[in-house]
């Protein structure tokens, strides 16, 4: 099933993998954009809400030869048998012609959680409690961005309260179309050292079209077909290879890869 | 004091016996209550599920009673539509074992899910691509088929039987059997196949992703293959449970092994097609997608074995028992290669949910491990007990086995007194101080 054939915009992004250093903001962005609730004491890193995560991942060299990357993981906005959309057995996921966005209707949700299981990236979160807000918080709860309740899947959507407010800024100006520089989501916006690039993919002319062409660009589990929209990039060959890689064959060759949480 | 609801000229232990039979399992469906009530109220934060073992003993369960409930569907199949007369003695059985199956599934699912009271988006908004939705609408068909089915059971109860309407509503109910037994056979090979399916289309988990036979991944096929193999060794073991119980013989032996015959000749066709499918996925599926497959069976504790155990030890070994005549005579090897049967299905099962959802899918993954919450436990014990009291009130009160009445005077099990007091034999598991003790506390009080 071709999701995005006839769409006009092909939003994606590429991550500079070399230029992260790991400090969560683009993390915090995304959760304060997004209404996602503060962590309850008794989560931890299985069952807590984190739209994009923050993994690190070490090339299990001896000292002084060692190295890490950290890796931003979230949605990938399959593009093609787009794996959550096809299971969900309500139309709960939705992915938009015109943009190629992957999206979820938390209203239509039946916590049924088959797209998490479908999802190879665990980009998707299920509302195991109710969410709550100090008083303070909830003064500062995005208007452009529903809560979602208990029970229900949330992921990430390219902030998509973003995108409606460039809609509608480009319908008050008599506009048809959004000026690009209205719609970049929290994380790219949060990023200190500018190692997110977001825009068109279908517009060659874009900084994003021209990085996800270029040279040590790949992208996360590229063999299953799905056609993610989210690149990465990295010069070091290490970390090429660890993409190329499935599972066992890096933890075989080196030691157990460690996951760190920034929830 | 129940003796006017107890069908004429049938056995049943007293009153008094019954009730503390179903004591246990009436408190275990109590705990299932509360820990259903915690797990609706106040979120599925009580189970240890979580956002990457999105499924749990939940799902893994519920798949393994719908393969064992297959019997319903299956017998049905064989006896209404192919005429075999033998499975008449066991049919109402395998009814009441399959509505228990489908209902306690339903139920637990309705837990499982996040906003059970959305349930009905499915039917209002059906994604046509989706194996759920498949799942949705024929678990929800064959349940009221099922119901449907069940209905002239409960009529042939004592008190019933003397209205006339329901005679004849029954009679008319028989005659409409096989026009049910078609549209469940229709709806269970679809639901069967769809559940199996479920893991066929991830394409996201290549442990779990197989090829498309038509529109269908190859493990649609498979499930119900294992399931109509299941099924009537799964009659085979309760009937079997049911007699040990009852201290009664409630089928004539012919019906064991024609039973075991079937299971065996599905069993064998099934482990054929299992076979062919594990090496193309070995050799075509999974290295396609970037996964060789030894390499899922290199982590932690789901090595080889697991693959030789369901597909040699629970497939191969007691498909060849069952199929032979001889072997099938003795009924304890008939039993274990029955048992043996089930439990390669409940491992099929555990292997297409939690192993593939303890396996890493990205290069820095690791592997998950994962136990169910008591609150799970809990609430999956209160379907056992659910099943485990209709049954018994559905023995108790009518007729389940058609051959038992016949069998009781041939084996000269009921005397005229018995036979006069609706029958009161102490059961298997009571000591008979005990069973005295409640009789006349039973005949004093009640």
């Amino acid at each position: 099933m071709e999701t995005t054939a006839d769409k006009k915009y092909k939003y994606g992004m590429v991550i500079d993998l070399d230029k992260c250093n790991g400090c969560g903001s683009c993390a915090v962005a995304c959760a304060v954009e997004n209404n996602v609730p503060p962590a309850l004491e008794k989560m931890n890193k299985r069952n807590g809400l984190t739209w994009l995560n923050v993994s690190t991942v070490s090339s299990n060299e001896q000292f002084p030869k060692s190295e890490s990357v950290f890796v931003p993981m979230f949605c990938q906005q399959c593009e093609k048998e787009t794996p959550c959309m096809t299971v969900c057995p309500q139309n709960a996921v939705d992915v938009d012609p015109t943009t190629g966005i992957v999206g979820q209707i938390p209203q239509r949700c039946l916590g049924c959680r088959y797209c998490m299981t479908a999802c190879p990236y665990h980009a998707r979160y299920f509302n195991w409690w109710d969410p709550e807000w100090t008083e303070g918080m909830k003064q500062q709860l995005n208007p452009d961005v529903s809560p979602r309740m208990r029970g229900v899947v949330e992921k990430c959507n390219f902030c998509h309260g973003r995108l409606h407010a460039a809609k509608q800024k480009a319908a008050s100006l008599g506009n048809r179309e959004i000026d690009p520089l209205d719609y970049n989501p929290a994380c790219v916006e949060s990023c200190p050292n500018k190692a997110i690039t977001f825009g068109d993919l279908n517009d060659g002319g874009t900084s994003v079209a021209q990085l996800a062409k270029s040279e040590n660009t790949f992208r996360f589990l590229s063999r299953l077909g799905t056609e993610p929209k989210v690149y990465y990039h990295s010069e070091k060959k290490w970390v090429q290879e660890m993409a190329e890689k499935s599972m066992t064959r890096t933890h075989v060759a080196n030691e157990p890869a460690k996951e760190e949480y920034h929830g | 004091m129940d003796k006017i609801l107890i069908p004429r000229g049938l056995q049943r232990t007293s009153f008094g016996n019954f009730l503390m039979w179903i004591l246990p399992w009436t408190a275990m469906l109590a705990v299932g209550v509360y820990a259903i009530y915690l797990c609706l109220a106040e979120g599925l934060f009580h189970t240890n599920m979580d956002n990457r073992f999105a499924f749990g003993i939940w799902i893994f369960l519920d798949l393994t009673v719908i393969a064992l409930g297959a019997g319903a569907f299956f017998t049905g199949f064989l006896l209404y539509i192919l005429r075999r007369k033998e499975l008449k003695a066991v049919i109402n059985s395998a009814v009441v074992i399959g509505l228990i199956c489908y209902s306690g599934a339903v139920l637990v699912l309705a837990v499982d899910v996040g906003q059970p009271m959305r349930a009905w988006f499915t039917f209002w908004h059906p994604n046509v691509h989706s194996m759920l939705t498949e799942v949705t609408f024929c678990l929800t068909c064959y349940l009221i088929v099922l119901l449907i089915e069940y209905i002239p059971i409960v009529l042939k109860n004592r008190q019933l039987r003397q209205i006339p309407k329901f005679l004849v509503f029954e009679f008319q109910l028989h005659k409409l059997m096989p026009v049910f037994a078609g549209i469940g056979t229709f709806l269970s090979f679809f639901h069967q196949g769809s559940l199996g399916g479920l893991f066929g289309v991830l394409r996201g988990r290549p442990f779990a992703f197989r090829e498309e036979l038509g529109i269908w991944p190859s493990t649609f096929f498979l499930f119900v293959i294992s399931a109509a193999a299941a099924g009537p060794s799964f009659i085979m073991l309760t009937t079997w449970l049911v007699e040990k119980i009852t201290r009664k013989q409630l089928v004539k032996p012919e019906v064991y092994k024609f039973l075991g015959k079937v299971s065996g000749t599905m069993l064998i066709a099934y482990v054929l097609l299992k076979s062919i499918d594990t090496l193309f996925w070995i050799n075509s599926t999974s290295p396609g997608n970037g996964f060789p497959a030894f390499e899922f069976y290199a982590t932690q504790s789901f090595g080889t074995w697991i693959l030789f155990t369901e597909i040699v030890f629970f497939g191969l070994l007691p498909a060849l028992v069952l199929l032979n005549s001889r072997l099938r005579e003795n009924r304890k090897i008939l039993l274990g290669a029955g048992f043996l049967v089930c439990s390669g299905i409940m491992l099929n099962r555990f292997v297409m949910t939690i192993q593939t959802l303890a396996l890493p899918t990205l290069p820095f993954d690791d592997f998950l491990t994962y136990s169910p919450s008591w609150e799970e436990v809990a609430t999956f014990l209160f379907v056992v007990a659910y099943g485990m009291l209709l049954y018994s009130l559905t023995y108790r009160y009518s007729v389940i086995f058609p051959q038992e009445r016949e069998l009781s005077q041939m084996n000269g099990e009921l005397s005229q007194q018995e036979f006069a007091d609706g029958g009161s034999r102490r059961p298997f598991w009571q000591p008979k101080f005990v069973t005295d003790l409640l009789n006349k506390f039973v005949s004093t009080k009640l």
